[in-house]
């Protein structure tokens, strides 16, 4: 038997049953990445040869191929964020997501690319050029996960792992037809993880199926030492009560996100989506983030903050890109973040420079940050009433390369119905609902759990999974 | 919308160079941004205390025990001190601070 479109659960099921051994799996990765990357560009770094990590220990991913986003550090291997100041950077330690992996048994196939420091909804902004999406390689895979989202949907890997700031796993995801979780905000440790806007980051599975993020995430949750943040909670089997039906479960539907800017074939998809949840059971009731439209405008003011302070650390002198032409300390600065630098991280770290600077503080990031409070709040009283927030993931289905790239606002509004969530610091996953009547691309549909619900979201995200088929 | 001057402070401020082209560029994005992001002055927010992180821990401390996760050895040492561009031995060059 040749390995065909595998998910973790068939390929354990195959290797067990000696359809292919884990050589045989890995040559078959192999050569697809070897013949089909060129034409996507979802690899930056495919791994050779990765025979050695069959060595791994035995575990839940034994053998199980998969791809990491390229801001995540994988020890000895080449990290650049997508970005041309890390181009040569190679990883001094794994991140703790990759430890798991690697005592799990997984074996990893490459790094994959992404907007620059994961800032991005198209994978337009990486440095080593954009993906394309696998449906129709003249559209983007969304982002900033879109080498991980379109590796994933193309099969040439049986999952990868991306990160999300403010939709970066679940609007790829959408966009590409796959699965993608982004945590509860501490239940997936970020150390190793190049930061963008630390108080938002989070490391989530992009699978072929809701039952492989749910394993996925039994490998790569829960409290690490390395990450203050993370929460010290048990994490539970989350494959375990997927299978229980969710008959009489709560599901809410905030009248604000059937807004101007959602597209007809998206709405319409979303729609009927809930009508199947309302057929397998689930009581709907419509109900309300009131300050749902000031998320996106508090979410750039804080991630650029956030920014221009985690890209500060991009000196030209202890590692990355440094300019050959500087003579002083100073110019040495100057000129390696000038050359080194993409134009979207140029903005978001002089925004946040702004943002941050003298007599504009309380205005901008004081002012965000109370925001950023209301919205939490908003969420809050929504889960006094429900179990599981549904909606859109991205308004609109894959654009076309080039389409938006022009104007970095249009680009924003990309994450309209993802970034609130991160906001609030809670767990969100996008599932495939069928393709958009127009374009006849993929849709996602986008579920919202309470903070370290991850079981019932991923319960329903399940159940619904298995009546859209 | 923001002056050239005010451009230039606040690449100064991110140690970015600009171009004339690129100022004008940088100008009209960043103002278009700041437009868009003064949408938040319609909120009123008296008296909401600021949410800067959402997991709630405050303080999160460790036993003051000798750590070995990351014993620096030579390996490391190579591994950390080999990622700087400029380097003499064990030693990072840097350029000088004060102007010739």
């Amino acid at each position: 038997m040749t390995p065909s479109n595998l998910t973790i659960k068939s390929t354990r099921e195959a290797l067990n049953r000696g359809d292919f051994s884990p050589e045989e799996l890995i040559r078959h990765y192999e050569n697809k990445i070897e013949k089909e990357n060129k034409k996507l560009n979802a690899l930056l770094t495919p791994f050779k040869p990765v025979d050695e990590q069959l060595k791994l220990p035995e575990g839940l991913l034994r053998g199980i191929p998969y791809a990491l986003k390229d801001n995540i550090l994988f020890e000895n291997s080449l990290a650049t964020a997508g970005s041309k100041i890390l181009e040569n950077y190679r990883a001094s330690f794994d991140a703790t997501v990759v430890k798991k992996l690697k005592t799990a048994g997984a074996v990893c196939l490459g790094k994959t690319n992404l907007d620059e420091f994961a800032m991005g909804t198209s994978t337009e902004n990486s440095a080593f050029g954009p993906t394309k999406n696998p449906h129709d390689i003249s559209r983007v895979p969304g982002g900033s996960s879109g080498g991980s989202a379109a590796a994933v949907a193309a099969d040439l890997c049986v999952f990868a792992l991306g990160s999300d700031t403010g939709g970066s796993i679940r609007q790829p995801a959408a966009l590409c037809g796959v699965v993608g979780l982004k945590p509860t905000y501490g239940r997936v440790s970020r150390h190793g993880l190049i930061a963008m806007a630390s108080s938002l980051d989070q490391i989530g599975p992009i699978t072929k199926n809701v039952y492989d993020a749910a394993l996925v995430m039994n490998v790569i949750a829960g409290h690490d030492e390395f990450d203050a943040t993370t929460a010290k909670k048990n994490v539970p089997d989350y494959t375990k009560s997927l299978e229980k039906e969710i008959k009489g479960l709560k599901v809410g539907i905030p009248k604000e996100f059937f807004r101007d800017g959602l597209s007809v074939e998206v709405a319409e998809r979303i729609k009927s989506t809930i009508s199947i949840l309302e057929s397998i059971g689930c009581n709907i009731a419509e109900v309300s983030i009131p300050n749902f439209e000031y998320a996106l405008a508090a979410y750039y003011v804080i991630v650029p903050s956030e920014v221009s302070a985690n890209l500060s650390r991009f000196d030209g002198i202890r590692y990355g890109y440094s300019s050959k032409s500087a003579d002083t300390l100073i110019d040495t600065y100057f000129e390696s973040r000038t050359e080194g630098f993409g134009p979207e991280s140029k903005r978001r770290i002089m925004i946040g420079a702004y943002a941050l600077s003298s007599g504009y503080y309380d205005a901008y990031y004081l002012k965000a940050q109370k925001v950023r409070r209301l919205i939490k709040n908003d969420f809050d009283s929504a889960f006094e009433k429900v179990d599981v927030i549904v909606g859109p993931v991205s308004p609109t289905t894959a654009f076309r390369i080039g389409e938006k790239s022009s104007d970095p606002l249009a680009l924003y509004l990309e994450d309209i119905y993802t970034v609130p969530v991160n906001l609030a610091g809670l767990p969100g996953i996008s599932i495939p609902c069928g393709n958009g009547e127009n374009s006849g691309l993929p849709v996602g549909f986008q579920l919202i759990g309470k903070a370290f619900d991850e079981e019932t979201l991923l319960r329903t995200a399940y159940q619904l999974e298995q009546n859209l088929k | 919308m923001l002056t050239e001057k005010e451009v230039e402070h606040i690449a100064q401020l991110a140690r970015i160079k600009l171009t004339e082209k690129e100022k004008d560029k940088f100008k009209r994005e960043l103002s278009s941004i700041l437009d868009f992001v003064k949408k938040l002055n319609e909120l009123d927010t008296e008296g909401v205390e600021p949410l800067y992180q959402t997991t709630g821990i405050i303080n999160a401390l460790r036993s003051d025990e000798h750590r070995k996760d990351f014993e620096m050895n030579e390996d490391l040492n190579e591994k950390l001190i080999g990622q700087a561009p400029h380097k003499e031995n064990r030693f990072i060059k840097v350029g000088s601070v004060l102007k010739k």
